[in-house]
């Protein structure tokens, strides 16, 4: 397959997966705010730092108010990462392979990004935020499923799923990052129960709570890392999507479980193999945000290593006419 | 919706209906079809017909990247109906044209004799922009340039078809031709089996066997690839469709590169060599080390691979030079020539801008001429004296005045209409006719091809970029 069409489907996969996480990201804080007890101003704020993205934040705006936030991360079509830019670029892709996915996906993408692009989008965004960001989260889900459902489990498929989960791993992680350390009081109380709203929030935002409950029961801040990084089974823990990228990258290079060709699997295969063989105790020990930042960096250099391996990537052309 | 009692042909050639208000013989099904269908189905047919269409994501793009680039060509479902003794005509003189013109491009590139003979003026070529000197001395594989040619014809009021001009680059269209019959035939079954119409579909079939044809001699499978500007282009849902009917890669100029003396694609297991290409990309910016050197669409090093041999291209680099619109009003000598025949479809008369006399003779009259530029397509760079203001004629002038070489000039043609919806009624919109042609191991003429339609009224401009729409054409 060529290498401009792998590239296409696996940004079409992180930028939708992408918007999908700033949608969660903002619907749980709204969930938050309905029963809130902290001091006014200070809500919005953290959603802006799990971004990363302060610094562009502040150039152009000056209050961390409910509705600034919402339209930069909504509707700021010059942030690169809000949840527009995301589905424009995602839509983009999408256009240049439409040969190669199934008609439902494109025609399923390209009314997804339409109707956020619609004039009135903003003010239902502000108006009805917990449906509004409800809605841009299943239709992320519904192109998921027709992806899965639609579309050949062939080496495109298998680029794509690799997108996805390598982006899921990365906003995963970044969550728990900016959380961690703005809700734990003390260090020494990492084993303690602190059963409160907040909490819940960030296992929310994963779409984690219910199945951490069933596994953990009472919430303690190093219960709640260690499912988020370690769960084998939790398809959003970090583990759960690095391994199975990994069984995707197999897939596509044919190489044997327990084997590597190429530096994108023994990259993302030293990855897998720390995430089996280490635990929380040595994540604590080591520092949290220390820990993440590295596993942030390590997937970025896994993403670097798959466009050097097949993607070859170029800087897109201008359009030119000559039709007659 | 009133139908056909009040229809009025005008002075007009009308393609369906007599001057005396009756239908030619070749449209009395679809008017009966028509006049018969209850108050109100006509018009659901035309809204089923465009809702087709939007969902099998039929557009073009227009420019400008953020929303609604896309748009839905406007499509008309009365069809325009040719009668078989009028289209044998047309495929005898496409063939003839097009066979004609490849040996014309053959022979400038090579021997010259038309020039020698004095038959056509040497300057006019070498001042040709569409002229490539790096093509001096080649012959492309089997002897072929013209592989696809979009022919615009024109009927006039005299009942007869005109050449109006020859696209021999990267003619578009022909994605409609299909697409459109798709959505005909749903919308008039019955009346389209009856009418015997003759079909269009296998377009694809014979472009790839054409393609196949081209290969280097030595390949067994050879690989092919619709070369496409990008998403950007506006025929680049065209270029995305062919390649998949076709079953072939869509590369872009990215997705290329040379390498031990062979064109190859990049692919994630590593580069692929590449055998024939149908490029969609104009020559100029086909290779920046041979063209424009600013090109980013096009792939460093191909023209040196075609030369060699170990590529082929269609339609060749160079093909141009026979598209010049001044060197277009010779192709009744080039036809003469070269086959010693009369030409079976003549010229648009046309005056040429670089002679004094008939340069004086345009300039005087520029109201009732059309004046064309050279080597612009899609409508733009022309005159259409008769709808212009006296402005706009007087600048036009100034250009004439400053490159007569760039601009010729025809009468205006009372272009042949067609029956078209127009809100709740039937009016006559004029149309121009573009047959496909393939020049393969023989010339296929495609019956049918595309039918564009002004569709403002006394409008004679056609072009999709200038608010044109289409219909489907039937051979019957």
């Amino acid at each position: 397959m060529l290498s401009r069409v792998a590239n296409s489907i696996y940004w079409m996969c992180r930028y939708i997966e992408r918007a999908e996480n700033v949608a969660r990201f903002i619907s749980v804080n709204l969930n938050l705010l309905l029963d809130q007890t902290l001091e006014k101003g200070k809500h919005w704020e953290p959603l802006v730092m799990i971004t990363g993205d302060q610094e562009m934040f502040e150039k152009k705006y000056t209050s961390y108010d409910q509705e600034t936030v919402i339209r930069f991360l909504t509707f700021d079509r010059d942030y690169p990462n809000s949840i527009i830019t995301s589905l424009g670029a995602a839509r983009e892709n999408a256009r240049s392979i439409r040969e190669i996915i199934s008609s439902e996906m494109w025609e399923h993408l390209n009314n997804f990004y339409l109707e956020l692009a619609e004039p009135g989008s903003p003010g239902f965004a502000l108006d009805e935020p917990h449906r509004f960001f409800k809605i841009i989260q299943m239709r992320s889900h519904l192109f998921t499923g027709l992806m899965d459902s639609t579309m050949s489990h062939g080496e495109a498929w298998n680029f794509a799923r690799i997108g996805m989960m390598i982006e899921r791993a990365d906003k995963t992680s970044r969550i728990l990052d900016v959380k961690y350390f703005m809700l734990l009081p003390q260090v020494d109380m990492v084993n303690t129960p602190i059963d409160n709203i907040q909490w819940m929030a960030v296992l929310k935002s994963a779409s984690a709570f219910e199945m951490y409950r069933k596994e953990h029961h009472r919430i303690t801040p190093r219960n709640v890392a260690n499912f988020l990084i370690f769960d084998s089974q939790f398809p959003r823990s970090i583990r759960h999507c690095v391994s199975k990228s990994k069984i995707c990258l197999h897939r596509i290079t044919g190489s044997p479980p327990g084997s590597t060709r190429n530096p994108a699997e023994k990259r993302l295969g030293r990855l897998e193999a720390d995430l089996e063989y280490s635990d929380i105790d040595e994540v604590i020990e080591y520092g949290m945000h220390e820990y993440l930042d590295n596993v942030q960096t390590r997937l970025n250099s896994v993403d670097e290593a798959i466009g050097v391996t097949f993607l070859n990537m170029k800087p897109q052309s201008d359009a030119m006419e000559n039709e007659q | 919706m009133e139908t056909f009692k009040n229809y009025d042909p005008e002075h007009y050639y009308d393609e369906l209906i007599n001057a005396d208000g009756t239908p030619r013989p070749c449209a009395q099904l679809i008017v009966n079809k028509i006049e018969s269908l209850p108050p109100g189905a006509f018009e659901m047919r035309q809204k089923a017909a465009e809702s087709l269409l939007l969902k099998m994501g039929i557009t073009f793009n227009v420019y400008g990247r953020d929303e609604g680039a896309e748009k839905i060509f406007p499509f008309d479902i009365i069809p325009r109906i040719v009668p078989g003794s009028d289209w044998q005509q047309i495929e005898n003189g496409l063939k003839q044209r097009i066979f004609a013109l490849n040996e014309f491009i053959q022979d400038i590139y090579n021997d010259k004799k038309i020039l020698k003979d004095k038959i056509i003026p040497e300057d006019l070529i070498y001042s040709s922009r569409t002229y490539r000197k790096e093509c001096e001395g080649f012959t492309p594989p089997r002897g072929i340039w013209c592989h696809v040619t979009g022919t615009d014809l024109v009927r006039d009021k005299d009942g007869r078809f005109y050449v109006l001009e020859d696209n021999l680059r990267c003619p578009s269209g022909v994605s409609y031709v299909l697409e459109n019959r798709q959505v005909l035939k749903r919308t008039f079954p019955q009346v389209f089996k009856e009418s015997l119409v003759r079909p269009v579909d296998d377009y694809t079939t014979k472009l790839l066997e054409m393609l196949e044809y081209l290969a280097p001699k030595n390949v067994q499978n050879p690989t092919i690839g619709v070369l496409t500007p990008g998403i950007y282009n506006s025929a680049y849902f065209e270029h995305s469709f062919l390649s998949q009917q076709m079953g072939v890669e869509l590369v872009e100029g990215q997705d290329l590169v040379v390498s031990d003396g062979f064109v190859h694609m990049i692919t994630t297991k590593g580069l692929k060599r590449v055998d024939v290409l149908y490029r969609r990309i104009d020559d100029d910016f086909l290779d920046p080390y041979v063209f424009r050197p600013d090109s980013m669409l096009g792939v460093k090093g191909i023209m040196e691979v075609y030369k060699a041999g170990r590529i082929a291209m269609a339609n060749a680099p160079g093909t141009g030079i026979a598209d010049d619109k001044v060197i277009y009003a010779y192709a009744p000598d080039i036809i003469k020539y070269y086959t010693g025949e009369d030409p079976i479809l003549p010229n648009v008369p046309t005056y040429i801008c670089r002679d004094d006399q008939q340069r004086a003779y345009v300039l005087s009259h520029l109201d009732e001429l059309v004046v064309k530029a050279a080597n612009e397509s899609g409508g733009y760079g022309m005159l259409v004296g008769p709808h212009a203001t006296a402005e706009e004629r007087a600048a036009f002038a100034e250009k004439i005045k400053a490159e007569p070489r760039n601009y010729m000039a025809q009468p205006t043609i009372s272009l042949s209409r067609v029956p078209t919806i127009v809100g709740d009624r039937i009016e006559g919109r004029h149309v121009d006719l573009r047959p496909y042609v393939l020049f393969g191991e023989d010339i296929y003429v495609q019956p049918g091809g595309l039918t564009r339609v002004a569709l403002t009224k006394g409008s004679l401009v056609v072009n999709s970029s200038q608010g044109g729409g289409s219909k489907d054409t039937w051979v019957v």
